[in-house]
C-alpha cells in the first residue's frame, strides 16, 4: 500500500493560532488519529518508549501506558529553557547577528546626536560629483574610497545619508513595534477578559481606529508633527493597534473558557494575574509575530508618508525617504535605490526570523529547533 | 533515524474462534504494519496485526490510548495520513485495499465498509440538514436518487428508532440529542447496506443510558443485516455487551485474542489481567483494586456544604432565562465523599461551578463551610477560595502549558500569599511525593508528562493549602482505565490522610460506587433520589434511578448478558421502548437499492 507518497506532511500545531492541545473527546483532534508526539509521554514516542515503568507501581507496571518521567534529561527553569532554545534557533541567530550589525555600524558610523562616530562625512554636506557620484567601494581588493555608497545630486555622501536614514527608520520601526503592541494587548485582553460593556465599548473605538483612513490621520498629525520623528512614531502607533487588538480579544474569548482559566479563578486568583500569568503568555505566538509584522510594516508606512511629505523631512531623511526621492534614477543610478532597499529588506527580514525564533522558544510545546 | 520500539517480545494468547482459511470473512488484516513518518523520527504505529471479521460478528479491538487500534482500523478505509506507511494486507469483502484505486477506493467507502464515530456531533455536517446529509451518501453511490432516496432515508430513520422521521428529516444536527445524532450516523453508516461497519468508540462521548441503547441497536442491526462489525473501543463493559471476540492490542501489538468469554473470564496475558483488574466493577462496592475509604464519618461533624432549595438559571438573549439546577437541597460533612451523579445536562456540573462562586445561584441557599456564599463579597470569596481546592475533567486542559509543573502546583500559595518562595517549593515537593512523583518534575512542563501523571498533578494542586473541600467534576473521565485506578487510589489515600470533604461529580456509577459514602442522583437539574451509598447502589427506588445503574456495563459476559435481560425487563415494566433496528422484511429493504449501484 504505498501509493501515497512518503512526503513529511508539516505539524499542524506550528501555528500560534492552533496551538491549542487538544482535548480529548472533543472531536477536534482530526479525523485520523495520528500519534504525533508532541506528548512527550506518549507511549510510542519513539525517544521514551523503551524504558516503559513508572516508579516502583508493582509487577504490572510494565504493561502501563503512562510513562516513566524521563530524569535522565537536566531540568532546566523556563528561562533557561526559552534562552536555550532561541539560542540554537540558526534562522533567528543569524538574523540577531544581521540586525545588530546594521543597528551598530547606522549608530557608530555618523554618530547619534552629540556623539560622533568614525565616519568622517556629514549627511547634510553636499561636496562635487565625482564620477558621476558612482560608489567607490571595492569588495576585491576590499577598499572603502572617498564615497564607498556614492553620492546622490546635491554630491552628499550616500553612505551617511543611508546611515542616518537606517537609525531614523530603526527608531520609528521599533518604537512603534513596541507602543502599538503594547496598546493593542493592553486593549485586547481587558475586552477579550471582561467582556461586557466594556468589551462593547473598546471594541467600537477600535473599529473607528479602523474606519478613520490612516492617511487622513496622517495629514491631519503630519502638519503638526512638522517633520520630527516621535511625533510621527506616536503617529503610526495610534493607527496600528488595532489589527492586534482584535487577534488579542478573539485568543483571550477562547481562553477564557479553558479550564486552566477556571481552575485559576477557583483558587482565588485575581483578574489581572489571570490576564497577565496564565492569558497572555499562551498569546504570546500571536503578539509577537504580529509585533514583528509591525514593525516590517511601519518601515513601509513610514516611507509611504515621508514621499508624501508627512514623514520625516529633508534635510533629516529615512530609508524611505531615500528610496522615494530616488526611484526615478532606479535606470540611471541604480545604487541610489539598491542600498537603502537592500537595507530595508535586511531588517524587515531579520526582524520577522527573530519573531519565529522568539515563538518557537516561548511554546514548550516544541522542543526542536528551526534547522 | 528510524527507532522502532519492539517492546513487547513476550507470549501473545490465541484462543479459539478465529476464522479457519476457507470461511467467510468481510473483512480480513493480514500482517498490518504502520509507520507514521515524523520530524522526530519514525513511529511504529501498528506492528504486524491479524484480524478477521465474519459477518454477523462482532469482534472487538480493546485497548488503552496509543495502543494503535484506531490507526488500524483506518487502514481499512484508507483514511490515515499521508505520513503513514503501510505493510501488509487489508481486505474488505474480498478486495485488496491497498491494491484499488482511488477512484475504487471512494466506491467501496460507505458501500462495503462504513463507519461509525465517536462524536456524533463532529461527524455530522453543522450546516446542512439531517436529510441532506442522508441522501448524499446514497446518491453517490447510486443507492437510490432524488424521492427515492429521500423515501429510503425516511425509513433508515424509522429503522433506527427516531420518532416522527419525516419531520427529523429537515433538523439540524444540533437541534438533536446526543442519542438521535448517533443513531443518525448509524442509519447513514447502514444506508448503503455495507459488509461491515467499523464503529471506532461509537459510544463513549454518550450517556450509559444512552449507550446501552445505541449498543442494542448495533447488536439488532448486526443480527438481522448480517453485517460484520469491528467495534473500536477502551470500555470493558461495552466488550461484555457486544462482542462475540476480542483482541487485546497493546503498543501496536495483539496480545491475546479469543472469544469474549475466554479473554475476559480467563485472561492469559498480564496485560489483559491488568487491564481487566483496573476496571471498577458495578455492584461490587468496596475494596477494589485495593481502593479503601474511610468509611466511618463523623454524623456530628460540621457540615462542609449544604444547599436548601438552591435554584441555579442562565440567562439567555430574548428568551427566558434557562433553569439548570432547580429546588436542590443536599449537604455534605466534613469527612464525607458525596458523589454526585447524572448524566449531561443533569446540572451536577453546574452545581460544582457555583460550589467555587464561579456561578452565582438565583435562589435558595448555599453554605459552603458555614457561610452563605449566595451574598458574599469578593474579598470574602477569596478568603473561602483558600479553603477550598478543586479538580477538573480534562488534565490537558486545567493546567496551563506555559507554567511548569511546580509553579502550576504553587499558584495557589502564591496567590494566597502564603509562605516565602523556600517554604513553597518544600511544599510542592511534599505534594509531589503524596501524588507519587518525583520531585524532579518540579520544572517540567505539563505537556512532558501524559495524562494520569497530569491529572495528579492537578490533585496536588488541589491539596496545596490543605483545603476543608474538594471539588472534584469528573476528575478520572479522561484517563485510560489502568490509569483511572491509580489515580483513585490515590486519591483514596489523600482522602483518608486528609479528611477533607469531596463533592465527587462523576456519570460513572463504578466509581462513585467505590469512593463515595453518600449518592445524589440528578437529572434535568432536579434531585431524583438521594442516600447512602449502599442504599442508592443497591436498592433503588426511583425509576430514572433503577434504568441508570441498569444500564452501567459490567465486564463480564456472562454477568451482563443477565444484566442486560434485566434491563429489558426493567424498561418494559416502566412502559419505555427496547432500542433495535425496525425492520420487517431484510429483503425489502435490500430490494429498494436501485440497480444502478455502484460495484465496486
Amino acid at each position: 500500500m504505498n501509493d501515497k507518497p512518503d512526503d513529511t506532511t508539516p505539524p499542524e500545531g506550528d501555528r500560534p493560532d492552533q496551538d491549542r492541545p487538544p482535548v480529548p473527546g472533543s472531536g477536534r483532534e482530526g479525523l485520523s488519529p495520528v500519534p504525533f508526539p508532541q506528548d512527550k509521554a506518549a507511549p510510542q514516542d519513539p525517544d521514551t518508549a523503551d524504558d516503559v515503568s513508572d516508579l516502583g507501581e508493582g509487577p504490572d507496571a510494565g504493561y502501563s501506558v503512562e510513562k516513566q518521567i524521563d530524569l535522565s534529561e537536566k531540568s532546566y527553569s523556563q528561562g533557561q529553557l526559552v534562552r536555550r532554545r532561541f539560542l540554537r534557533h540558526r534562522g533567528a541567530m543569524v538574523s540577531l547577528i544581521g540586525l545588530l550589525a546594521i543597528t551598530v555600524f547606522a549608530f557608530t558610523s555618523i554618530g547619534y546626536g552629540v556623539i560622533p562616530g568614525w565616519w568622517g562625512k556629514n549627511y547634510w554636506e553636499g561636496a562635487l560629483v565625482e564620477n558621476q557620484g558612482r560608489p567607490t567601494l571595492g569588495l576585491w581588493p576590499p577598499a572603502w574610497g572617498e564615497h564607498p555608497f556614492g553620492q546622490d545630486n546635491a554630491g552628499k555622501d550616500y553612505f551617511a545619508l543611508t546611515m542616518r536614514g537606517t537609525q531614523r527608520s530603526l527608531i520609528v520601526a521599533f518604537t512603534v513595534g513596541l507602543v502599538s503592541t503594547v496598546i493593542g494587548v493592553v486593549i485586547g485582553a481587558i475586552a477579550g477578559y471582561y467582556r461586557g460593556w466594556l468589551e462593547a465599548i473598546l471594541m467600537r473605538i477600535t473599529d473607528l481606529f479602523i474606519v478613520i483612513p490612516a492617511l487622513v490621520l496622517a495629514a491631519v498629525f503630519g502638519k503638526m508633527a512638522n517633520g520630527g520623528i516621535w511625533p510621527l512614531a506616536f503617529l503610526l502607533s495610534v493607527i496600528g493597534w488595532t489589527s492586534l487588538a482584535r487577534l488579542v480579544r478573539g485568543e483571550v474569548l477562547s481562553l477564557r473558557e479553558r479550564e486552566f482559566v477556571t481552575a485559576a479563578e477557583a483558587i482565588g486568583t485575581g483578574s489581572g494575574r489571570i490576564i497577565f500569568k496564565h492569558i497572555l503568555p499562551n498569546t504570546i505566538g500571536t503578539i509577537i509575530v504580529s509585533a514583528t509584522l509591525a514593525i516590517a510594516a511601519t518601515i513601509l508606512t513610514e516611507s509611504a508618508l515621508s514621499f508624501l511629505g508627512w514623514g520625516v523631512r529633508p534635510p533629516d531623511t529615512s530609508l524611505g525617504l531615500l528610496i522615494s526621492t530616488y526611484q526615478t534614477s532606479f535606470q540611471s543610478r541604480p545604487w541610489l535605490f539598491w542600498w537603502p532597499g537592500m537595507i530595508i529588506l535586511a531588517i524587515a527580514l531579520s526582524v520577522n526570523f527573530l519573531g519565529d525564533g522568539l515563538r518557537d522558544a516561548f511554546d514548550p510545546r516544541q522542543n526542536r529547533t528551526a534547522d | 533515524m528510524s527507532s522502532p520500539t519492539d517492546s513487547y517480545t513476550g507470549q501473545v494468547y490465541t484462543g479459539t474462534g478465529t476464522p479457519t482459511d476457507g470461511e467467510e470473512v468481510v473483512l480480513a488484516f493480514d500482517d498490518v504494519d504502520v509507520r507514521f513518518k515524523t520530524e522526530f523520527g519514525s513511529v511504529h504505529a501498528v506492528k504486524g496485526v491479524d484480524l478477521k471479521v465474519r459477518p454477523g460478528e462482532v469482534v472487538a479491538l480493546v485497548g488503552e490510548s496509543g495502543s494503535g487500534k484506531s490507526v488500524t482500523s483506518m487502514t481499512a478505509m484508507r483514511l490515515l495520513p499521508r505520513n503513514a506507511t503501510i505493510g501488509g494486507a487489508v481486505n474488505v469483502a474480498g478486495r485488496e485495499v491497498g491494491r484499488l484505486t482511488e477512484r475504487t477506493m471512494r466506491r467501496l467507502r460507505g458501500n462495503d465498509v462504513a463507519m461509525v464515530f465517536q462524536e456524533p456531533m463532529t461527524a455530522l455536517n453543522p450546516v446542512l440538514t439531517i436529510g441532506t446529509q442522508m441522501v448524499e451518501a446514497m446518491e453517490l453511490h447510486h443507492v437510490a436518487r432524488g424521492q427515492a432516496a429521500l423515501d429510503r432515508a425516511v425509513e433508515l430513520l424509522e429503522m433506527v428508532g427516531i420518532p416522527e422521521p419525516a419531520r427529523q428529516m429537515k433538523k439540524y444536527p444540533h437541534e438533536l440529542s446526543g442519542g438521535q445524532r448517533q443513531r443518525v450516523v448509524i442509519a447513514m453508516a447502514i444506508s448503503c447496506d455495507p459488509k461491515v461497519i467499523i464503529a471506532d468508540e461509537p459510544t463513549t462521548a454518550l450517556d450509559v443510558t444512552v449507550q446501552a441503547d445505541i449498543l442494542d441497536l448495533l447488536r439488532s442491526l448486526k443480527d438481522k443485516l448480517n453485517t460484520g462489525i469491528l467495534l473500536i473501543t477502551h470500555n470493558m463493559g461495552v466488550v461484555a455487551d457486544m462482542a462475540d471476540r476480542v483482541a487485546v492490542m497493546f503498543k501496536g501489538e495483539i496480545v491475546e485474542r479469543g472469544t469474549v468469554e475466554e479473554v475476559l473470564l480467563r485472561p492469559q496475558h498480564a496485560y489483559t489481567k491488568m487491564l481487566l483488574g483496573s476496571v471498577p466493577r458495578m455492584g461490587s462496592g468496596r475494596g477494589q483494586m485495593g481502593i479503601r475509604v474511610n468509611e466511618e464519618v463523623d454524623a456530628q461533624a460540621p457540615l462542609a456544604i449544604e444547599l436548601k432549595n438552591l435554584v441555579i438559571e442562565y440567562q439567555r438573549l430574548g428568551k427566558p432565562p434557562f433553569r439548570a439546577v432547580d429546588d436542590v437541597s443536599f449537604d455534605v460533612r466534613k469527612g464525607e465523599i458525596v458523589g454526585l451523579v447524572g448524566e449531561s445536562g443533569s446540572g451536577k456540573s453546574t452545581i460544582g461551578r457555583c460550589a467555587l462562586g464561579l456561578i452565582p445561584a438565583a435562589s435558595g441557599e448555599f453554605r459552603l463551610l458555614g457561610q452563605d456564599i449566595t451574598r458574599m463579597n469578593k474579598r470574602d470569596k477569596k478568603a473561602l477560595r483558600k479553603r477550598i481546592g478543586v479538580i477538573f475533567q480534562d488534565p490537558a486542559a486545567s493546567l496551563n502549558p506555559r507554567l511548569p509543573i511546580g509553579e502550576c502546583i504553587a499558584e495557589p500559595l502564591v496567590v494566597h500569599n502564603v509562605g516565602d518562595r523556600k517554604s513553597r517549593q518544600d511544599k510542592v515537593h511534599e505534594l509531589l511525593e503524596a501524588v507519587h512523583l518525583p520531585r524532579e518534575v518540579y520544572n517540567r512542563y505539563p505537556h512532558e508528562v501524559s495524562g494520569g501523571q497530569r491529572q495528579r498533578i492537578c490533585v496536588a494542586r488541589a491539596l496545596t493549602l490543605d483545603p476543608e473541600l474538594l471539588v472534584a467534576d469528573e476528575p478520572t473521565s479522561a484517563l485510560d482505565v489502568s490509569v483511572q485506578a491509580r489515580v483513585l487510589k490515590i486519591f483514596a489515600e489523600l482522602q483518608e490522610q486528609f479528611g477533607f470533604a469531596c463533592l465527587f461529580i462523576s456519570h460513572d456509577l463504578a466509581v462513585i460506587d467505590l469512593l463515595a459514602h453518600k449518592v445524589v442522583v440528578l437529572q434535568n437539574g432536579k434531585v431524583v433520589e438521594a442516600g447512602p451509598r449502599e442504599q442508592i447502589m443497591e436498592n433503588p427506588q426511583e425509576d430514572y434511578t433503577q434504568r441508570l445503574i441498569a444500564a452501567a456495563p459490567v465486564p463480564d459476559p456472562v454477568e451482563q448478558n443477565r444484566r442486560r435481560r434485566e434491563r429489558h425487563e426493567l424498561l418494559l415494566a416502566q412502559g419505555e421502548e427496547i432500542a433495535e433496528l425496525q425492520i420487517n422484511d431484510v429483503d425489502e429493504f435490500r430490494g429498494s437499492i436501485s440497480e444502478e449501484r455502484d460495484d465496486v
